[in-house]
């Protein structure tokens, strides 16, 4: 579904994607992870489209998107939630969805039709909503959600776009483990509906969702497969599952 | 409610002042209906778009120029005029906007105070229209209809018309898919583009809109003075409409209206009415209004950030 292939990033003098090759097939929740600054945000900025690679390939569907721009490669289906959360604070957690769905659903050139006549933009945000647990919290403004129903209604606005591979980056980031757990929970529950490549520091989390992972050192992918794979790799534990655990 | 006392005094203003002998301020009061106009325009760009424009006085004078070339070439009719203006303001709106809008905060506002100035600098040597004496008009737009624009009253009706279409055009856009959008994309760009959105190019049409308004803002200005010259691009008058738009209320839809009505009516009575112990205490002050215009201005930043509008309005912006 997605293909990687020789992406590099550089920042001065740093590789913060050093040849980074990697697939994800459809369906499957795919992890990556790696210690820090091994590049994973900035694999995700790159696949989204946030940010261009400098050289390699990137391939969605079939068609090569490495020069798409991101709202495209959204049109496309594929979306992606962000580590730090990004969401429209001033707006209600519908208006929020309702924005996604609005992106999604034809074209916004309209400059006459008021939106609120618009029903059917509302009922499906609100059916977003309830499906990521913000179902009694749709008029409240997203500024005064707790943190955790913030990433919630992050992962609602990446929904709400109707992905077919959606990149998660850490979506329990700054969450208690109750918090957590229910994340965890609402990923759990995309298995199957959409594909997903998903970022996490929290390896039970990871170990627990992934159908396959692939670990992400320096810039490079040194190592994908299943779970027990990926245990039982002496290179991966020598950089980075030894040091963590 | 507010809304219809508002319309009924613009609508009898006219008939008040002019039995009651003050005819004179018929012509100011359609100079502000002007420029509420252009302040309503810009407040689209920076209330609505999150763009802070530092070159708005570019698509006024481009408006300006064109009209009063155009009339002084033979097209007398505001209804080839007009339109011409707008269209000339909303192609180098595009342009520039294209250009500027691959830049981010400061350096936005830098390009297109850039621009401006180089419009600026273009009339200036436009030695076949004035050069920097600039442009007299015979007389104002030739409106048909056994219409004459060169009457006050006429020209207030035809500038409130405006006015008012422009601001129920800007509650439609905002209450619409656009204006949606666009509020999106100034509370958080970088979301916008993640969801879906072509930020860029709504951001550009955002800015070709307004910059069409205020290039008939500026037909409207050179029509109602019959004189045009490189002053109305300057980059002073760009900042001038930054102060109605703040001054009003940023990204309220009645921001530039009370923004332009606040800021002229302002310096007119600095000009006109020499307050006696202010006098006494500093004999020349008059010569300074623009000190006055800016401690207001710092008082309303500090004490309704809001603006005008802001204080009118019942809910707060979070």
């Amino acid at each position: 579904m997605l293909e990687v292939s020789n992406l590099r990033k550089r920042f001065g003098g740093v590789a913060a994607s050093d040849g980074v090759s990697l697939e994800v097939r459809e369906g499957e929740v795919h992890a990556l992870i790696g210690p820090n600054g091994a590049g994973k945000t900035t694999l995700i900025a790159q696949l989204s489209g946030s940010i261009a690679a400098d050289d390699g390939r990137i391939s969605f569907l079939g068609n090569d998107v490495t020069r798409l721009e991101q709202h495209s490669r959204v049109k496309a289906g594929l979306a992606r939630s962000f580590q730090v959360t990004s969401i429209f604070r001033g707006f209600s957690v519908l208006d929020n969805l309702a924005l996604a769905v609005q992106a999604r659903s034809g074209s916004s050139l309209s400059f006459w039709r008021p939106v609120a006549a618009e029903r059917a933009l509302f009922d499906e945000a609100r059916a977003i909503a309830a499906d990521v647990g913000l179902g009694e919290r749709i008029d409240t403004p997203a500024a005064r959600l707790a943190h955790g129903e913030q990433r919630a209604l992050e992962l609602g606005l990446a929904l709400a776009t109707r992905p077919r591979l959606v990149l998660l980056d850490e979506p329990t980031a700054g969450m208690g483990p109750e918090e957590s757990r229910r994340m965890i929970d609402l990923v759990e529950r995309l298995r199957g509906r959409l594909t997903v490549l998903l970022v996490e520091h929290d390896m039970d989390a990871v170990f627990r969702l992934a159908d396959r992972i692939s670990v992400l050192v320096a810039g490079r992918v040194i190592a994908t497969g299943t779970p027990q794979e990926i245990r039982r790799n002496a290179e991966v534990r020598r950089a980075y599952l030894g040091e963590a655990a | 409610m507010r809304i219809a006392f508002l319309i009924l005094f613009a609508v009898a203003l006219p008939i008040v002042l002019n039995s009651t002998d003050q005819a004179f301020y018929l012509s100011f009061a359609s100079r502000i209906l002007i420029y509420a106009l252009a302040a309503t325009s810009l407040n689209l760009v920076l209330g609505y778009g999150g763009m802070v424009s530092f070159g708005h006085a570019a698509f006024v004078g481009t408006g300006a120029y064109v009209a009063s070339i155009a009339y002084v070439e033979g097209l007398a009719s505001a209804w080839i005029g007009w339109p011409l203006a707008v269209a000339a303001a909303a192609l180098a709106a595009l342009v520039i906007g294209a250009l500027s809008l691959r830049t981010r905060g400061v350096y936005f506002i830098m390009i297109t105070l850039a621009f401006a100035q180089m419009m600026y600098y273009l009339v200036n040597s436009m030695k076949a229209y004035g050069g920097d004496e600039g442009l007299t008009l015979p007389a104002r737009a030739d409106i048909g209809f056994g219409l004459d624009l060169g009457d006050d009253v006429t020209f207030y009706y035809a500038a409130l018309c405006f006015l008012a279409l422009a601001i129920f055009s800007l509650h439609r856009l905002a209450n619409a898919r656009f204006g949606r959008a666009l509020l999106a994309i100034r509370e958080n760009e970088a979301r916008a583009e993640a969801i879906g959105y072509p930020v860029q190019r709504y951001k550009l049409v955002a800015f070709v809109i307004a910059g069409a308004a205020a290039g008939l803002a500026g037909a409207l200005l050179a029509s109602h003075g019959k004189y045009v010259n490189p002053n109305i691009l300057h980059w002073t008058q760009s900042g001038t409409l930054l102060v109605m738009v703040i001054l009003g209320g940023v990204g309220r839809l009645w921001g530039g209206v009370l923004g332009a009505a606040a800021l002229l009516g302002l310096e007119h009575l600095m000009a006109e009415h020499r307050i006696g112990w202010l006098a006494a205490l500093l004999p020349d002050y008059q010569q300074h209004a623009s000190l006055g215009v800016g401690l207001v201005l710092l008082a309303v930043v500090l004490f309704a950030p809001q603006g005008i509008a802001g204080l009118f309005s019942r809910q707060r912006h979070a």
